[in-house]
């Protein structure tokens, strides 16, 4: 399979090239193009978190959760409420508003990093025990219950924030919301502090679920993937283990939610459409290769860089006179995006970057130590490899 | 660490394994009475409601003995459904009228069903002509062969590749987008009807009022309903398909060929799409995000009645869409579609095989 090797490499550079020259090739200065692509690259950073919770749960557990939006809203939406100050006037009504209330620390400008935290962590822990609520009808059945129930979820939660008008001021959504550090420097350079914190969360994230995957934990959640019944006869507790994987997955969409809406400054129910919440983001997964952290952050990288470039053609066309594709372009997008997921599941189920067999962080230690002479070296298994496991499960759990 | 987390689930299984009887009769008789208690309550107190909710229902219906077929002989969650319903109203309004979205405005094709002879010509009191009911027909024809071709295409190789339930469903889902992409990419996002006008509703006892187009489409769905049931439990391959869904591999070495079985399943699971989709657009309209919003209510009605029953998917349904209507006099009018989820999760913690369903 040598051409495969290729695959991987070219996308990347044919996303990468595509960007540049689209964008360079519009914008009146260099100031311009970089501003552009600081943008982009904030938004990939951005979904690259949410399809790092997503290979928690299904990379990782095999858990089928269709509902990714819902904790990406209720992230987005939690956030917003902790960092903003209280409404101020009375056609605006939220619950919340902490924002100048959490500055508590007397030193080093708390107001432009603590409420931040706050807002974070509350958007973590507000996804996280949804996803636990969540988690005790649907997760000892088949996966595909859970598929169904979380895309129940994503429904209720968008109607509860349209329709519960004190909650988060309905469909008009919520503006305004404050950014971490956005003091310190001056609103146009502003978005290369955030495009820093942004991607400084993916690395620490990144490093964090490598140990984490590599760790005893990691390991169980792969042999439950694997297959339920022999891990529950090894004396795992199934269900607990998947409950936390769940409840991790939907964490860290909760975060990625919490940096969208710093990033957007805005949330509205209008944003979170089943199709730009959960489906873009399990294409970036699958495209990228589920199981991978690395493919997680390129799938982000592609996905969204295909979504960008879309975007700029929609001004080509218009200039160039092309109605016809220039008023379906955001359908045609869709259109790709879909068939993607098709192509890719049918053609390259692993994805660009397959799954790496990785067993634990002390056969890596051992595998490092250079080997007495004559050994055999066959029990290297650090390394990487081309023919990743079959992660599809058969039909049926325990409890199908 | 793992204790804790595992907490609440684990005393509901606790109790479960402790009180077998109470959840014996919670999930199995109690489900019935109060789900039989509902609906009547529902007919004595909102009559009106109550007919609405049958006729909706009657039409999730037919989309969800489709999917309860799809789900039990090929096992997994068909997600394209509810967007192929809507292709399929859409395939009978370019049918009937011709009409796609070209440049910037509509274009005609200049050939339609409705330039036939009287084909607009309302039946009775119908709202539509003879045409629909034609443009019904194609749909249907073009909705059996994508789901055969979709199936040769797409769904035969993943099954002999043994991919897993999971990986079936995530290509429905996949397929979903695409279908609903291509439909705003032909007809546009703006709501259509097949026929634009305003039909007086008909009053009958009880202080219930009809339109004639309801009763209609409450006559299609049982005409349907009974060929259904005629083809699966007085034909060959009825039996056939039975036996498949109950136990695929003893299905294969009694001798019964599957990949037929497969093949008539997503044949009638596309006509009755076709149908159901034709009669949800005279019911409501035309609108492509409809397709993602009614598979709730589809899952909900499939999952209620048990995987794999048509019987099951029928009484789900009717239960479905008569608590949706008559949640509207209790809960904002937005939250309609979310009492199916409520229904939903309610069956998965205490019947989670369904009313229908063997106990596993």
């Amino acid at each position: 399979m040598k051409a495969d090797r290729f695959i991987t490499p070219a996308a990347w550079a044919l996303v990468t090239v595509a960007i540049v020259t689209l964008s360079a090739a519009r914008s009146p200065d260099l100031g311009g193009v970089i501003s552009f692509l600081t943008g982009f690259a904030t938004l990939v950073a951005i979904f690259a978190v949410l399809a790092l919770g997503l290979n928690v749960q299904w990379g990782y557990t095999g858990i089928f959760n269709f509902g990714v939006v819902a904790f990406f809203m209720v992230g987005a939406y939690t956030a917003a409420i902790i960092t903003k100050g209280p409404a101020t006037t009375e056609y605006v009504r939220y619950v919340g508003g902490f924002g100048d209330k959490l500055d508590f620390i007397p030193f080093l400008d708390s107001e432009q990093w603590l409420p931040f935290l706050f807002g974070t962590a509350g958007a973590a822990i507000v996804a996280g025990a949804l996803a636990f609520f969540l988690s005790i009808p649907t997760l000892r059945l088949r996966e595909d219950y859970l598929a169904i129930a979380t895309i129940g979820i994503a429904e209720l939660l968008r109607r509860v924030t349209i329709e519960e008008r004190g909650l988060v001021n309905s469909d008009r959504g919520l503006i305004g919301i404050p950014a971490p550090l956005e003091k310190l420097v001056d609103p146009p350079e502003y978005k290369f502090i955030f495009f820093g914190i942004a991607v400084a969360l993916v690395i620490l994230l990144f490093i964090a679920l490598e140990w984490g995957i590599r760790s005893p934990w990691g390991r169980v959640l792969k042999a439950i993937r694997e297959d339920e019944t022999t891990a529950a006869a090894a004396g795992k507790d199934i269900f607990a283990f998947k409950t936390q994987s769940f409840v991790v997955g939907a964490m860290i969409m909760g975060i990625g939610g919490a940096a969208y809406a710093y990033y957007s400054r805005s949330v509205s129910p209008d944003a979170f459409t089943h199709f730009f919440g959960t489906f873009l983001i399990w294409a970036m997964l699958i495209v990228g290769g589920s199981g991978n952290n690395k493919g997680a952050i390129l799938g982000a990288y592609i996905v969204w860089g295909f979504y960008s470039i879309t975007g700029l053609l929609r001004a080509y066309f218009a200039d160039w006179g092309v109605d016809v594709l220039e008023l379906r372009m955001s359908y045609i997008r869709d259109f790709v995006v879909g068939a993607l997921i098709v192509i890719v599941l049918l053609l390259r189920p692993a994805g660009l970057l397959p799954e790496e067999r990785r067993i634990s962080l002390f056969i890596e230690r051992e595998n490092k130590k250079p080997s007495p002479v004559g050994e055999p070296d066959s029990e290297r298994t650090g390394s990487q490899t081309d023919d990743p496991p079959d992660k599809t499960k058969g039909s049926g759990g325990l409890a199908s | 660490m793992v204790r804790a987390i595992a907490g609440p689930a684990e005393l509901l299984n606790k109790t479960r394994e402790r009180y077998p009887v109470v959840f014996d009769v919670l999930g199995g008789a109690g489900l019935w009475v109060l789900f039989a208690g509902l609906l009547i309550a529902a007919l004595i107190l909102y009559t009106q409601l109550f007919v609405v909710g049958v006729i909706f229902g009657s039409i999730i219906a037919l989309g969800a003995m489709g999917l309860t077929l799809i789900y039990g002989i090929m096992k997994f969650a068909h997600f394209a459904h509810g967007d192929m319903m809507m292709l399929a109203a859409y395939l009978a309004f370019f049918a009937l009228t011709g009409r796609i979205v070209g440049e910037r405005t509509e274009v005609d094709l200049g050939w339609s069903l409705d330039r036939l002879p009287g084909a607009t010509t309302q039946l009775g009191p119908l709202s539509f002509g003879y045409g629909l009911l034609l443009a019904m027909l194609v749909a249907l024809i073009a909705t059996v062969a994508l789901f055969i071709a979709l199936d040769y295409v797409i769904y035969r190789p993943l099954r002999q590749r043994g991919s897993g339930i999971v990986i079936f469903a995530m290509t429905s889902l996949g397929i979903a987008i695409t279908v609903r992409s291509v439909i705003l990419m032909l007809w546009g996002a703006e709501p259509r009807f097949y026929v634009k006008g305003i039909y007086p509703a008909h009053h009958f006892p009880f202080g219930i009022t009809l339109k004639a187009d309801q009763i209609f489409i409450f006559a299609t769905v049982a005409i349907v309903a009974t060929v259904v049931y005629l083809l699966l439990f007085r034909t060959r391959i009825g039996k056939a398909m039975r036996a498949t869904s109950d136990n695929p591999d003893l299905a294969r070495v009694s001798g019964i060929d599957t990949d037929q079985v497969i093949r008539w399943t997503w044949a009638i699971g596309g006509a009755l799409v076709a149908v159901a989709g034709v009669l949800l657009a005279i019911q409501a309209q035309l609108k492509p995000e409809l397709g993602f919003t009614i598979l709730l209510p589809l899952f909900a009605a499939t999952i209620l009645g048990g995987i794999g029953s048509p019987q099951g998917a029928l009484v789900g349904a009717i239960i479905v869409g008569v608590t949706q209507e008559v949640s509207v006099e209790f809960v904002a009018p937005g939250y309609k579609f979310a009492v199916a989820f409520v229904i939903l999760i309610l069956i998965l913690l205490l019947r989670p095989q369904g009313l229908f369903g063997a106990k596993a």
